[in-house]
């Protein structure tokens, strides 16, 4: 039996004895049981998200269609790329992580900070990679149209491939401005007026004889959306409430909202993680460079700092995959 | 103590080597992401294609070497390790187990209630 009841406490009160069931420090052992708590919260995100895309199984967003964008290379379709380079940025931060935690167990002052600090790096890197993605998810890339009922309408060419918007609509000089706080009534204001209006855009979509629309629903066979034909599309633009352009809580060019909630919450729940472990990593990288540990005589807090860092990097494994891969 | 002792040695070579399996794994999966394979993405097994078992089960991988080597969960005492991984993978399968089944429900119920056609 390796685990066994304390029998004495050294006559402190909470000395727990000289058993020591678990063979961890006592820091060391909260920061797995925070880790424990913290991976259930994370996975009742993930699966909420699951039980949400299982429900709507037949309508659900394809993420290759919409995380496309690659940097300096604008309007290439380029799905994944992009966050498979933010997933090596973190796994190598972890790697220099790891190695920190190894070099301190050797006593190797220097060495841990080099590692810490390209760590820290890497975390910042990690991050902003993060805001760069949100970016062009709330930007958008087409724009589409939303009916009454909720349900976005989206513009294809013969081919079946997205068009947007800004190359058919025809701008009708209408003008209408944003409303702010400094135009009418001090307590009145607007969220970002799309760039065309609903007459807009159907005007364009009748001039362009080579387009048609597609919906949400998915095709089971091929896993793809169900492009309507041209003669029955103006029976779904008759339906048309507003034209959305980008992403955010409230609606979603791309589908269904709740995606676009699901991804904020979830990466930001996760970038709000990476950036308290940044804050903590150059807490401790200062640490080390006055010397506390080398004093202490144990780098054990950058092992524990590690642990955290590493659980960063294990919460992005899942997150890449049900976000992105699945 | 055997886990005092190897505290000392440097470890480096076996982190470059989980590192270079990590690397593989997320290259595997991307290269299969972006390709989709007709016969492993538009055919079913078990419920699902057998592209989304495929990246679960490398997925799983990745997160059993991350713990294992990256947060040294190999060299913590048993009592611990179950603790912490039993727990978790315990709660976190019975959880998905139950979501996911009411959430395909749910579509089973209100899917052909939703209106395609105008």
């Amino acid at each position: 039996m390796e685990a066994t009841i304390a029998t004495e406490t050294n006559g402190q009160p909470w000395g727990g004895g000289n058993n020591k069931p678990l063979g961890a420090s006592y820091g060391k052992m909260m920061m797995w049981f925070f880790i424990l708590s913290d991976a259930l919260t994370f996975s009742g995100f993930l699966v909420a998200y699951g039980f949400m895309r299982f429900k709507f199984i037949d309508s659900w967003p394809i993420a290759d269609e919409v995380f496309t964008h690659f940097p300096f290379m604008h309007g290439v379709h380029a799905p994944m790329y992009y966050v498979a380079i933010m997933t090596f940025i973190l796994i190598f931060s972890s790697v220099t992580m790891v190695l920190a935690v190894d070099a301190g167990h050797q006593m190797k002052k220097a060495k841990v900070t080099f590692y810490m600090l390209l760590t820290i790096i890497g975390g910042a890197i990690f991050l902003g990679s993060q805001a760069w993605e949100w970016k062009n998810f709330i930007n958008g890339s087409y724009g589409a149209v939303q009916l009454n009922d909720g349900k976005i309408i989206q513009f294809v060419n013969e081919d079946g491939e997205q068009v947007a918007l800004e190359s058919f609509a025809i701008s009708s000089h209408f003008e209408r401005t944003q409303l702010t706080r400094d135009k009418g009534l001090w307590f009145m204001e607007e969220s970002s007026i799309a760039p065309y209006t609903v007459n807009e855009v159907i005007a364009g979509f009748e001039a362009h004889p080579e387009l048609t629309i597609r919906t949400e629903q998915l095709n089971a066979e091929t896993k793809t959306k169900t492009i309507v034909p041209r003669e029955q599309a103006m029976l779904y633009l008759n339906e048309a409430k507003q034209v959305v352009v980008g992403a955010n809580l409230k609606v979603n060019e791309y589908g269904n909202t709740l995606f676009a909630d699901f991804f904020f919450f979830i990466t930001g729940f996760h970038g709000f993680h990476v950036l308290s472990g940044v804050i903590i990593n150059i807490i401790i990288f200062f640490n080390v460079i006055i010397g506390t540990y080398e004093r202490r005589g144990s780098y054990e807090m950058v092992e524990k700092v590690g642990l955290y860092w590493h659980f960063v990097d294990l919460v992005w494994v899942f997150v890449f995959t049900f976000f992105y891969l699945v | 103590m055997a886990a005092h002792a190897q505290e000392h040695k440097s470890h480096t070579k076996l982190i470059w080597k989980v590192f270079g399996i990590l690397s593989v794994i997320t290259i595997v999966e991307v290269a299969l992401g972006i390709a989709k394979p007709e016969a492993l993405h538009l055919t079913k097994i078990l419920g699902t294609s057998p592209l989304n078992i495929i990246f679960l089960i490398l997925t799983l991988v990745k997160a059993y070497y991350i713990t294992w080597f990256f947060m040294h969960m190999a060299d913590e005492k048993k009592s611990l390790r179950r603790a912490v991984v039993w727990t978790s993978v315990f709660l976190i399968i019975y959880l998905a187990t139950l979501l996911l089944i009411e959430g395909s429900y749910i579509n089973d119920v209100l899917g052909p209630l939703v209106k395609w056609e105008y």
